[in-house]
Formats: C-alpha cells, sequence, structure tokens
C-alpha cells in the first residue's frame, strides 16, 4: 500500500533520513520506535509529504507522492489519516465541527451524512456526548481520541500516528492505546511512532528500529524483542524496557 | 457667566451654527466607516498573500506588489497621500470628495490592517496548517475555514483599535475641503473669530467616540479572553 524508496530528507546541513526502504501492506501494523531525534516523526511526515523529501520516492496505492501534484496529493492525503503528539484540534469549532469540517468543505458529504458519520465515529471513541463541546472544555485523552475520531470520518486507508500518547498524563495513556488497540483490531493500516514498548509488543505486525537516519533493523515483535540482532539496538531496548 | 451664555449662543445656536458640527459628524463617521470596510477587504487580501507566500514561496508577484503597497503607504504621512489621491491622481476628474476620502482613508487603513492580520496568521499554531493539510484540505480550504478564523479573533482588538486609530485621522480630511467634524468646527471658528469653543467641542465629541469605543474594545477583548481558556 505504501512503498518507501530510498527516502532522503535533509534540513540544511543535517541529513536526518539518510535513504529509508519499507514497504506497508494493506492491514499491516508498523510500530517506529528510535531514539530521540533518529527521525521518526520526519520519516512519518514524509509518507503524507507535510515533509517534502529531497530524494527516493513514496507511493501511495499507485502515486508517487514525491512527483504528485497538488491536487493527487490532496486526494491521497484523504484516504491517509494522521494523528499528531499535541492533538491539533481546531479549538474554534465544535467536536462536530472538528470532525464534519474536512468532509463537509472538501464535498466528500453533504452535512446531513457528516453528521451522522462523526456521531458514529463519537460512538466508535466513546464521546458522543461530546460532540457539541468545544476542544479546550476536554481533557488530553479525550482530545486525543476525538483527534482519532477526526481521522476516522475521511474513513483512511491508513493512519499514521506520531506518538499520539507522549503529551498525555499517565493515567490518560490507556484510553487512547485501548482505541488504537481496537483499531488495530478492525484490520486499520496503522503506522505508529511510539515509546509505548507494551503496545509494540502486542499490536505490531512488524516493528522497526530507526537510527541515525535510517532503518537499522525491523522484525516481527517477538524477534524483534525477543532476540535483537544489533548491538544498538540491545543497548536501546535494555535503557527503554 | 453671562459673557459666556452669549458665546455659547453665538457659537452654536446663531444661524443654526451647529449644524456645521453635526453634519461634519455624519460626514467623518460616513468616511471612517467605508474607509474601515475598504481597509479589512484590502489588508485581509494583503495579509493572505504575504503569510502564504511566506509559507509557501507562491504567489512571487502579488507578494512583491504587497511589499511595495505597504512600504509606500507606511512610509508616508497619509494626508501627503489625501492630497495625492485627490489633487493628482484624480485632478482631471470631477469626483465626489466624500468617495475620495473613504478611498485614501480605506487605502492607508489596509496597510496597517494588513500587518496586524498578518501577525494573526502567523500566531497560528503550525500544527492547525499540517490538521488541515493532513485531512485533504488543499491552503485555500484550510486558510479560510481553519486559520483565519482564529486569526480573526486573536486580532479583533487590534483591528477595533485601528477603527479609532482611522476615526482620529480622518481629521485631515479638511486639506481636500471635505467638510467633516474637524473642518466644521473650523469653520464656525473661521465666521465667529472666537477658537475656543467651537474647537473644544470638536474635541469633546471625537474624545466622547473614542472612549465609548475603547471601552467596547475592552469589554470584547475581555469576552475573548473569557472564551478561550484552556
Ligand atoms: N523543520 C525542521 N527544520 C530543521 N530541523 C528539523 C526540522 N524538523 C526536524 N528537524 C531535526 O531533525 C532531527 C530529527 O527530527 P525528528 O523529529 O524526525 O526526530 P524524532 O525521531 O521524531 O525525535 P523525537 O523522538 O524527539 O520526536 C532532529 O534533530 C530535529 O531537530
Ligand atoms: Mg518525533
Amino acid at each position: 500500500m505504501i512503498e518507501v524508496k530510498g527516502l532522503r530528507k535533509n534540513f540544511g546541513e543535517l541529513d536526518i533520513l539518510k535513504g529509508i526502504d519499507t514497504t506497508v501492506e494493506k492491514g499491516e501494523k508498523v510500530v517506529v520506535i528510535g531514539p530521540s531525534g533518529s527521525g521518526k516523526s520526519t520519516f512519518l511526515r514524509c509518507l503524507n509529504r507535510l515533509e517534502k523529501p529531497d530524494a527516493g520516492s513514496v507511493i501511495f496505492d499507485g502515486t508517487d507522492l514525491t512527483r504528485a501534484s497538488e491536487k493527487q496529493l490532496n486526494k491521497v492525503r484523504e484516504k491517509m489519516g494522521m494523528v499528531f503528539q499535541h492533538f491539533n484540534l481546531f479549538p474554534h469549532l465544535t467536536i462536530r465541527g472538528n470532525l464534519t469540517v474536512a468532509p463537509v468543505k472538501l464535498r466528500l458529504m453533504s452535512r446531513e451524512e457528516a453528521d451522522s458519520r462523526a456521531m458514529e465515529m463519537l460512538k466508535k471513541v466513546g464521546l458522543e456526548q461530546k460532540a457539541d463541546s468545544y476542544p479546550n472544555m476536554l481533557s488530553g485523552g479525550q482530545k486525543q481520541r476525538i483527534a482519532i475520531a477526526r481521522a476516522l470520518v475521511m474513513d483512511p486507508e491508513v493512519i499514521l500516528f506520531d506518538e499520539p500518547t507522549s503529551a498525555l498524563d499517565p493515567e490518560m495513556v490507556g484510553e487512547v492505546l485501548s482505541l488504537m488497540k481496537q483499531l488495530a483490531a478492525e484490520g486499520m493500516t496503522m503506522v505508529v511512532v511510539t515509546h509505548e514498548m507494551g503496545f509494540a509488543r502486542e499490536v505490531a505486525s512488524r516493528v522497526m528500529f530507526m537510527e541515525n537516519g535510517l532503518i537499522a533493523e525491523e522484525n516481527e515483535p517477538d524477534k524483534f524483542f525477543g532476540s535483537p540482532e544489533s548491538p544498538r539496538l540491545r543497548e536501546f531496548l535494555s535503557k527503554v524496557l | 457667566m453671562d459673557a459666556f451664555l452669549q458665546k455659547l449662543y453665538e457659537t452654536f445656536i446663531v444661524d443654526d451654527r451647529w449644524k456645521y458640527l453635526t453634519e461634519g459628524l455624519k460626514t467623518t463617521l460616513v468616511i471612517t466607516f467605508f474607509a474601515v470596510l475598504l481597509g479589512m477587504v484590502i489588508g485581509f487580501l494583503v495579509a493572505v498573500i504575504r503569510s502564504t507566500h511566506d509559507m509557501t514561496g507562491k504567489m512571487k508577484v502579488l507578494n512583491f506588489i504587497s511589499k511595495i503597497y505597504l512600504t509606500v503607504i507606511r512610509g508616508t504621512p497619509v494626508m501627503v497621500q489625501l492630497l495625492i489621491i485627490y489633487y493628482v491622481i484624480f485632478s482631471s476628474v470631477r469626483i465626489d470628495k466624500t468617495f475620495v476620502g473613504i478611498l485614501a482613508f480605506g487605502i492607508n487603513s489596509g496597510a496597517y490592517v494588513a500587518e496586524i492580520v498578518r501577525s494573526g496568521i502567523m500566531s497560528i499554531d503550525r500544527g492547525q496548517f499540517e490538521a488541515g493539510a493532513s485531512l485533504g484540505m488543499n491552503y485555500p480550504k484550510t486558510m479560510l475555514w481553519i486559520i483565519m478564523p482564529q486569526a480573526f479573533k486573536t486580532v479583533l482588538p487590534a483591528l477595533a483599535n485601528e477603527c479609532i486609530v482611522l476615526l482620529k485621522e480622518t481629521s485631515v480630511a479638511g486639506y481636500i475641503a471635505l467638510e467633516d467634524l474637524t473642518k466644521g468646527g473650523d469653520i464656525i471658528r473661521s465666521v465667529t473669530y472666537e477658537a475656543f469653543l467651537p474647537l473644544i467641542a470638536v474635541a469633546l465629541i471625537y474624545l466622547i467616540m473614542v472612549v465609548g469605543l475603547s471601552t467596547l474594545v475592552g469589554k470584547l477583548e475581555r469576552r475573548l479572553k473569557r472564551s478561550d481558556r484552556g
């Protein structure tokens, strides 16, 4: 579904991604871990081209995003949800507005369709009673669940998560992770950058260790955590586990 | 006391001289109102052009024109701009002076509005653009439905203050013989040879309007603060 070939990205002098090759298949749950600054977010943001790669290609359902027109790109993004560390909900809109603004303004749904789809997704994340609240009235965990619902309303083929629980108080991490587990169980294709090793073990179909702008090692979770090959990964795991 | 009342009578009552002030006030308000509207339209357009260019590198030509506009307008006195528009640009056409006033003050105000709105757009977290983009919304849609409503709310008090500034600045309209409030007072002075009363009256009217508007802006600010707690 997503094919990444020779992906490179630099910010000025800094080479952040130094040639990433990987493929995400439909239904896969790829968890990306690695030390801070290793390029995990940059990698994720290249997948939906929030960052423009300097070389290589990202091919989503046959469209090369590095060469796509603006129009094609936006079409692709409709099908590629993203959940941010800091939620990035729209503070001036109600929860319902947050969920419906894109499908309505993009003319993918009528207002009524969007409203009913939004309610459906709010039920799914267990927050239907918050439809008329504003984001600033919600807890962090609730905000992130709304952000996930906002992505879901678009009926995406894949959702990218960039440290979705890192900005949350510890007691709220669980509710977001369990929602993500539910999505995984329903077959959603997911690429998740996270420090939650328990989640990686339990949910991932493949865990990817990024270091210094490269994928240093990737494997299914049992082998990844059970018998890491590179000393670097072993060292990293010994620190975080 | 009698002498004072006598002066009041001569200044405002004789020949219905108070009408210079009420008519002048009307002109001042009309010019201010439409100049504010024009300034908002120009200002928002220029702000969007400038910030779009800053963020995406597009609209190079429009951005260049906008920058010249901002530099010229903010780098010259509004009175000179008024005189140039009236005596140079419209020198050979007969044209309604009120319209010229609206045009001059609107174009002038637009430059200040543009910078206010631009600062508002720039104050919005990048994450908002990214959230819009990640949902497939293109730049103009994100701008219109996500960024602008937030930016507008942020800069509303500053915009309201700009209106107050504009109200006062229109007092130079008399230089193209527009009979605004200031000019009205000045006409009375020139017929009664008495400067104190008409000019103080003019000052008081401005002061009351400005203080009134400022109070409203203050209220607005407090309400906006309350509504975006958290
Ligand atoms: N827009 C940018 N301009 C310049 N440098 C950037 C930019 N974005 C990221 N970087 C730098 O690129 C490097 C990799 O950043 P990235 O956010 O991808 O790391 P990360 O693996 O997600 O780290 P973290 O775990 O801290 O989120 C960092 O050193 C960061 O400072
Ligand atoms: Mg990161």
